[in-house]
């Protein structure tokens, strides 16, 4: 029956349980909400890396790393691709030559990464092709064609079928210039990748700076399942640890290659907890305030039930209960907010666009899908009974320390 | 055997470094199945003189005996649970949980003494029609008239089949009409099941229904004498 008192207890005093419940409410929703949307859109961010960019791993010389210049290609490639494309967890592996460069139109001029690739890999191993918003995507069969990004694009003025100018540095140390033909413009949203990498056929670019066609200065790997990176890799180690220790190869996951969105993606869990601990602690000060409010407006009432024979531990449980009533109601109204918010937004996705412009540059997207593990809400229901029960002690205490003689007198 | 018994009883309040001495030297012992009323005017020291008897504060000096025990000798712990079992306890005011209904708040009290649902039930249900109260069941305190709010606290009180039951000026707060009803109630209970009433009370109209009568003057017995009715 002490639970039912304190619960009944709870509804004493409507506007100032209220008033507290709204208080835990929007905390935790906005706790819980600015989580899923810094998750979303890290995951996202992680999305769009492994699936443009970077794909599950990649290997480089690694010379390579130090200095992105072409001489530094991977030794013997062949040895690495045929090797790797028959393994089960392999999606597709593409192998690419890249060189540094300056695209230029009549309008203007910026420098760029080139890189060179085989289409029909490439198509197998990013996804960029996807994200072709004007032209189509390379094709093997094209003559001289280049893809740029939308950013790149509005730069230079260049429309789908404009003619573009690289010139690149060649293997024997001259310029080298090339005409292409503008196939296909990209946005990935993230304006760093979207302003800097243009692609052309493998075989272009060696002709351009005179080099063989097989050089690779990178070979880029993407596995059905993502969550197998990391295996993978070591996998790969494990087979080819003699390169590696004489420094002829060195893989590296996708975490390796964009070490900050591995670190986002290890440490968000951590960010949410952050947050949800931050908005407790200051919510539990709310609590104890108003339980203390609460023993001292019972002083009689309580000392009563002492008097009559309510032994300390059940006194205890009865303003702990309270308590744990109080938060766990503001507890479950604000994660069911939480939960319907991002269940909506999850599906159709919050518009930034207003500040979309600062989003890409940071490497966002615009649209962002808020999500939450499930493991998340429940960690948090734990740790609000946890609030909860901290927040009742002392209030408890100051209950128990009251004397029934001098209480009923009051 | 007596009930209850008291010897050399002091009390001194020593608050603000100028002791109030609220009792001075009790002396009594109360037999069982007595209707005793402590009389006085407000200052006399009632309240104070039944607190200790009920365990609620501790004497100055002197010893409370109940049933031949020293209650002195408990554990604060086993004092709380020895008042649940042994002493049934009306007060002038706030004797009843709020958000429970008349038959929860008694039925309460026997939860705590760890009764079964089904004997609190038929208990609860018997004690509000013996108080005269019977359809108030499930109706709360707030919507109880102060007499029927106290009227629950003495059926509260009689539910815990306590050894005695003591009643701190229990009409203090009602009107006359009231004030005789309860005592009438109180009465009858006191002969129908031969429990031992102890209350206090300035009131001359419930000191006329006393079979026994203390006055206390200043912290000491003035008079003690036993009325035939
Ligand atoms: N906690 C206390 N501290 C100091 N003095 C007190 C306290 N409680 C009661 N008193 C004093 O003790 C005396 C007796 O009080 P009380 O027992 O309440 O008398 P009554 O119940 O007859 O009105 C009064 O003078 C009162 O002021
Ligand atoms: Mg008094």
């Amino acid at each position: 029956m002490i639970i039912q008192i304190s619960w009944k207890n709870v509804w004493r005093n409507k506007a100032r349980s209220l008033v507290i419940m709204s208080a835990i409410t929007i905390g935790l929703f906005g706790g819980i909400f600015s989580y899923a949307v810094m998750l979303g859109g890290t995951m996202q961010r992680l999305d769009s890396a492994i699936k443009n960019e970077t794909a599950n791993l990649q290997l480089h010389n690694p010379a390579y790393l130090l200095e992105d210049d072409i001489k530094n290609s991977i030794e013997n490639p062949q040895e690495y691709i045929q090797f790797i494309e028959q393994l089960p967890e392999v999606q597709g592996i593409s192998d690419r030559l890249k060189s540094t460069a300056m695209i230029s139109t009549a309008y203007g001029s910026s420098g760029v990464i080139l890189n060179g690739v085989y289409p029909e890999k490439e198509i197998k191993t990013t996804r960029l092709f996807e994200s072709i918003t004007d032209g189509e995507y390379l094709l093997e069969n094209d003559q001289i064609p280049i893809v740029i990004g939308d950013k790149l694009a509005k730069k230079l003025n260049a429309d789908v079928g404009d003619k573009l100018i690289l010139s690149a540095p060649s293997i024997d140390g001259e310029v080298a210039y090339g005409a292409y033909i503008l196939k296909g413009i990209y946005d990935t949203q993230n304006d760093m990748f979207d302003g800097m990498q243009a692609f052309i056929k493998k075989g272009d670019l060696a002709e351009l700076v005179g080099i063989e066609e097989n050089t690779t200065s990178e070979i880029a790997i993407s596995l059905f399942d993502t969550e197998l990176s990391d295996e993978f890799t070591a996998k790969l180690s494990d087979k080819f640890l003699s390169k590696i220790e004489n420094k002829s190869i060195v893989i590296r996951t996708w975490k390796e290659i964009d070490p900050l969105i591995g670190m986002m993606v290890d440490n968000m869990s951590y960010f949410g907890w952050l947050f949800v601990v931050i908005i407790l602690i200051a919510l539990i000060f709310g609590i104890i305030n108003t339980m203390l409010m609460v023993v001292l407006e019972r002083v009689r009432e309580i000392g009563m039930l002492m008097a009559i024979g309510m032994n300390k531990i059940r006194v205890f449980a009865m303003i702990m209960w309270e308590t744990v009533f109080l938060s766990i109601t503001g507890g479950i109204i604000g994660m069911l907010f939480s939960l319907g918010f991002i269940t909506y937004f999850k599906t159709y996705g919050m518009d930034f666009s207003m500040i979309a412009e600062g989003m890409n540059s940071l490497g966002f997207s615009s649209v962002i899908y808020p999500e939450a593990p499930l493991s998340f809400y429940f960690e948090v229901s734990i740790m609000i009974v946890i609030t909860a029960i901290l927040a009742s002690i002392y209030p408890a205490l100051k209950a128990l320390k009251l004397h029934p003689a001098e209480a009923v007198r009051e | 055997m007596s009930i209850i018994k008291i010897e050399n009883l002091h009390k001194t309040y020593n608050e603000t470094q100028v002791p109030v001495h609220a009792v001075r030297g009790i002396d009594l012992e109360f037999q069982e199945g007595e209707f005793t009323a402590i009389v006085g005017p407000s200052g006399c020291g009632k309240t104070t003189f039944l607190n200790m008897v009920g365990g609620l504060d501790k004497p100055s000096e002197g010893t409370v005996i109940i049933e031949g025990k020293d209650i002195a000798l408990l554990s604060s712990r086993q004092l709380i649970d020895y008042r649940l079992q042994n002493i049934g306890f009306v007060f002038q005011s706030y004797n009843l949980i709020p958000v429970l209904t008349a038959g929860e708040n008694i039925a309460f009290i026997m939860e705590l003494q760890g009764k079964s649902k089904k004997e609190r039930t038929e208990r609860v249900k018997d004690l509000l029609e013996q108080v005269g109260i019977g359809e108030k069941i499930d109706v709360r305190p707030g919507q109880l008239s102060g007499g029927q709010q106290q009227r629950v606290a003495v059926a509260r009180a009689l539910a815990s089949k306590p050894r005695f039951i003591l009643a701190d000026e229990p009409t203090a707060n009602l009107d006359s009409k009231a004030t005789e009803e309860l005592l009438d109630m109180m009465a009858e209970m006191n002969r129908k099941y031969n429990i031992t009433f102890v209350f206090s009370t300035h009131d001359q109209r419930v000191i006329n229904r006393a079979e026994r009568l203390i006055t206390l003057t200043d912290g000491q017995v003035t008079e003690d004498i036993s009325i035939d009715r």
